[in-house]
């Protein structure tokens, strides 16, 4: 029969021409465009304000080693007093005074420099200033010790283990997070359309339950094919609205950053930034030798393979989770009794993600790991967060990946067999609050 | 030699009869069977049904004949609506077999059947005409044969400017005719309406009645379940009672109310000496409720006989009194399912 597409339209149109529905798809992208640009902007406003710091230098170091760059100017102050330095500085606007007293060796003099602002300074210019006074200390200590700076900056070089797999494959360290965080987002996305989509199923049927149209429907079609027909509907709608919004999002992120004349790099600096507070400013950056190669790394994920599995999870996880929502909006008579039951689906959904990201992200291949992957309910998002490591040696052993695919079909078709048989009966059921007691007695009838 | 022959052919005459008599009989029987569900356009044969200890439906038979409108009364929760759910491939039945036209019931018989459940609705937010085509094709009504249809049944009742507006901009008793076109638009062997005047006002259920009426007039056989039992009164050819899960009466209407009389008749007398008469036919017969008006000369009484038989008390009467009136009182559909399920409740 062609019912089926008949439902699959009906479900999509009224999704699809649905206010709310409309608004949002439309909003989302402009809102989040909007978030990112306006952080970018704001960003880059703060930086752009040029500081300007006077230095008084008594000393004989230091003589060259302020200099101006992008973000910070420096003026200097001679054969003034430090009362009178600190007012010129408060007068001219500056942002800050330096003071470096004229006596003593280096250190002595590092000792007793002084930072004075208006206000309390800001944590990059300190750094700034740390940094370039450490340089010197260590130069000098080094002079001390007798070792040139060429002997320096020869003895620098930083060290990292090379790994490779067995089968000679070389890795590059942190490359295991970097994938499963490949797989991670493709899990989270897995998540994200399942709470939000199977809501939407779920609100559906409870909507034909209150405006008493179902038993109409259902004198005409199945109640398996109308509940098919809702999943699949919403799920075509759901893949929509996440086209429109990738599209949409990128075109706007592009326009915007355009017009604002922001360079997306601005983003990373700031990313950098913390990274540089965070103390292991040499350790986090790569150089852009080493970034190439985590891209071309990254470039080289199975990616066919991966959308195949992306898919396959996604479409049976989907299914699984949607028809258990469709149960629950069939069983109940309003969206204020559903919580009961929906707590119980959303914890498989949140442990798959949590266990994902800190027990796959250190160890793909161990036992957590593996046990998540297998089990079905989380299957769907554990899998795919080890599946970027490859499938066989090295990855994921293809005993595992058939259990896991056979574990999640057999789940599939018992799943949505119960969830049919209680949807079948808790349609026609009105003015019953439902228990799991009563849900039990349901797949008897 | 001729009479050994004879007496061979006998022999083996009586020897087949004898083994495949058996079968015989019952290939005429299934043939009986088969014709008598020719004539009838649904048959439920033992139909039971359980909801978990519950039982629902209770050894349900009952024959629905063709071209005629068939009253499902019963009591709230009696199983009506379990019934109409089975007839309707809602649920299915734990035991016994429902027929449709002669056959077996099967999936593809829902295009014939049309439904209009007492827990009813649409769409609120769909446009009429959509939803009224989306249902229509869920039926098996092409796009192009459906909004022919449609636009028919909107003229017809006068409805033709709601199809852009949606369900939720209507009134109840306007989304009750939507809801009834649609049920009626794929001209259906089969209407079941579960109390379909519910939600009209007495002006439209007026139409709706005519409606009905004129689909039977058409063709199409009706099942009709309702507790109005005055429409049941003007409508119904056939009834069929269903009260605790059990069918406990059914039959053509008009021949359930002769068994259910109670040869009581209402007489009208115009007597000079009513008290006399009066006094005399009490010792001869049951006498109710009787008052006389000495005024009028008017004696009006009830009388209850033995047997349906009345021409006896006619003559006695007629040489006594000027007789106004006499009529048998027949019982009303109410009157029938009161009793029936009282007598049913105090024999339990």
């Amino acid at each position: 029969m062609s019912k089926l597409p008949l439902i699959i339209k009906r479900e999509y149109l009224a999704k699809v021409r649905n206010k709310s529905f409309v608004i949002m798809t439309f909003l989302s992208p402009i809102l989040m465009v909007g978030m990112v640009v306006l952080i970018a902007y704001l960003t880059k406003l703060n930086d752009n304000e040029k500081r300007i710091i006077s230095v008084l230098n008594e000393s004989n170091y230091f003589k060259a080693d302020f200099i101006t760059d992008e973000s910070t100017a420096y003026v200097n102050f001679e054969n003034i007093s430090l009362d009178a330095a600190k007012d010129s500085t408060a007068n001219l606007g500056y942002s800050g005074l330096l003071h470096i007293p004229g006596d003593g060796d280096l250190e002595m003099i590092a000792e007793r420099s002084y930072f004075y602002s208006k206000k309390a300074a800001n944590t990059s210019v300190i750094s700034t200033i740390e940094n370039i006074f450490q340089e010197q200390l260590r130069q000098q200590k080094l002079k001390k010790m007798g070792v040139s700076s060429h002997d320096f900056a020869q003895i620098a070089d930083r060290f990292e283990i090379r790994t490779s797999t067995f089968a000679g494959e070389e890795n590059l360290k942190g490359i295991n997070e970097l994938k499963a965080a490949v797989g991670g987002a493709f899990g989270y996305l897995i998540m994200m359309f399942i709470i939000i989509y199977g809501g939407f199923v779920m609100r559906s049927v409870i909507e034909e339950k209150t405006s008493r149209i179902i038993e109409v429907i259902i004198s005409s079609v199945k109640p398996f094919q109308l509940m098919l027909g809702k999943i699949i509907g919403t799920s075509l709608a759901g893949i929509t609205q996440f086209a429109i919004w990738i599209v949409s999002a990128s075109l706007l992120s592009l326009v915007a950053f355009a017009v604002f004349g922001i360079d997306p790099d601005t983003l990373n600096q700031g990313a950098e930034m913390t990274s540089v507070m965070g103390g292991n400013m040499e350790g986090s950056v790569p150089s852009p030798s080493r970034a190439m190669e985590y891209v071309q790394e990254i470039w080289r994920l199975p990616w066919l393979m991966l959308i195949i599995f992306f898919l396959v999870y996604f479409i049976l996880g989907y299914l699984i989770y949607s028809s258990i929502y469709a149960a629950i909006g069939a069983a109940v008579d309003n969206e204020t009794d559903t919580q009961q039951f929906i707590f119980p689906i959303i914890l498989p959904l949140m442990l798959a993600i949590y266990v994902g990201f800190f027990s796959v992200f250190n160890n793909p291949h161990g036992p957590i790991a593996v046990g998540f992957s297998l089990f079905p309910l989380t299957s769907p998002i554990v899998m795919l967060m080890r599946l970027p490591g490859g499938i066989g040696e090295g990855g994921v052993p293809i005993w595992q990946l058939l259990t896991s695919i056979a574990l999640l079909i057999a789940t599939f078709i018992g799943i949505v067999w119960l969830a049919a048989k209680i949807y079948r009966i808790g349609i026609l059921m009105y003015g019953k609050k439902p228990s799991y007691k009563e849900l039990f007695k349901w797949l008897r009838y | 030699m001729l009479k050994f022959y004879e007496k061979e052919f006998a022999y083996c005459t009586l020897y087949t009869f004898s083994v495949y008599g058996h079968y015989l009989l019952q290939t005429l029987l299934h043939i009986f069977e088969k014709i008598a569900c020719m004539n009838n356009i649904l048959v439920t044969k033992d139909v039971t049904k359980r909801f978990g200890e519950h039982t629902a439906l209770k050894k349900v038979s009952i024959e629905i004949p063709k071209n005629s409108i068939y009253g499902l009364l019963g009591p709230n929760g009696a199983g009506k609506t379990t019934l109409i759910r089975i007839i309707n491939q809602i649920t299915f039945p734990d035991e016994g077999e429902v027929f449709f036209d002669g056959q077996p019931l099967q999936s593809h018989h829902i295009a014939m059947i049309g439904y209009l459940p007492e827990e009813r609705g649409l769409y609120k937010s769909m446009k009429v005409g959509e939803q009224a085509l989306y249902l229509a094709q869920l039926k098996g009504l092409s796009k192009s044969e459906a909004k022919q249809r449609l636009k028919y049944w909107f003229d017809r009742l006068d409805i033709g400017d709601w199809w852009n507006k949606k369900i939720q901009e209507l009134s109840k008793g306007m989304a009750q005719k939507i809801q009834f076109i649609v049920t009626v638009l794929h001209e259906p062997k089969l209407l079941i309406f579960d109390e379909p005047f519910s939600g009209f006002d007495p002006i439209n259920a007026n139409i709706i009645k005519d409606e009905i009426l004129q689909l039977k007039e058409k063709g199409a056989s009706i099942i009709f379940s309702t507790h109005r039992m005055e429409s049941v009164e003007e409508l119904c050819d056939h009834i069929a009672l269903i009260h605790q899960s059990e069918k406990i009466l059914d039959g053509k209407l008009s021949e359930i109310k002769k068994a259910y009389k109670s040869n009581i008749f209402e007489v009208g007398l115009e007597v000079e000496k009513g008290e006399t008469l009066l006094k005399d036919l009490q010792e001869k017969f049951q006498i109710t409720s009787s008052a006389y008006d000495p005024i009028e000369k008017q004696l009006d009484f009830k009388l209850q006989l033995p047997s349906s038989d009345s021409s006896g008390v006619l003559a006695y009467l007629s040489g006594k009194a000027n007789i106004n009136q006499f009529i048998e009182t027949i019982p009303s559909a109410n009157e029938i399912f009161i009793r029936t399920v009282q007598t049913k409740d105090a024999y339990e």
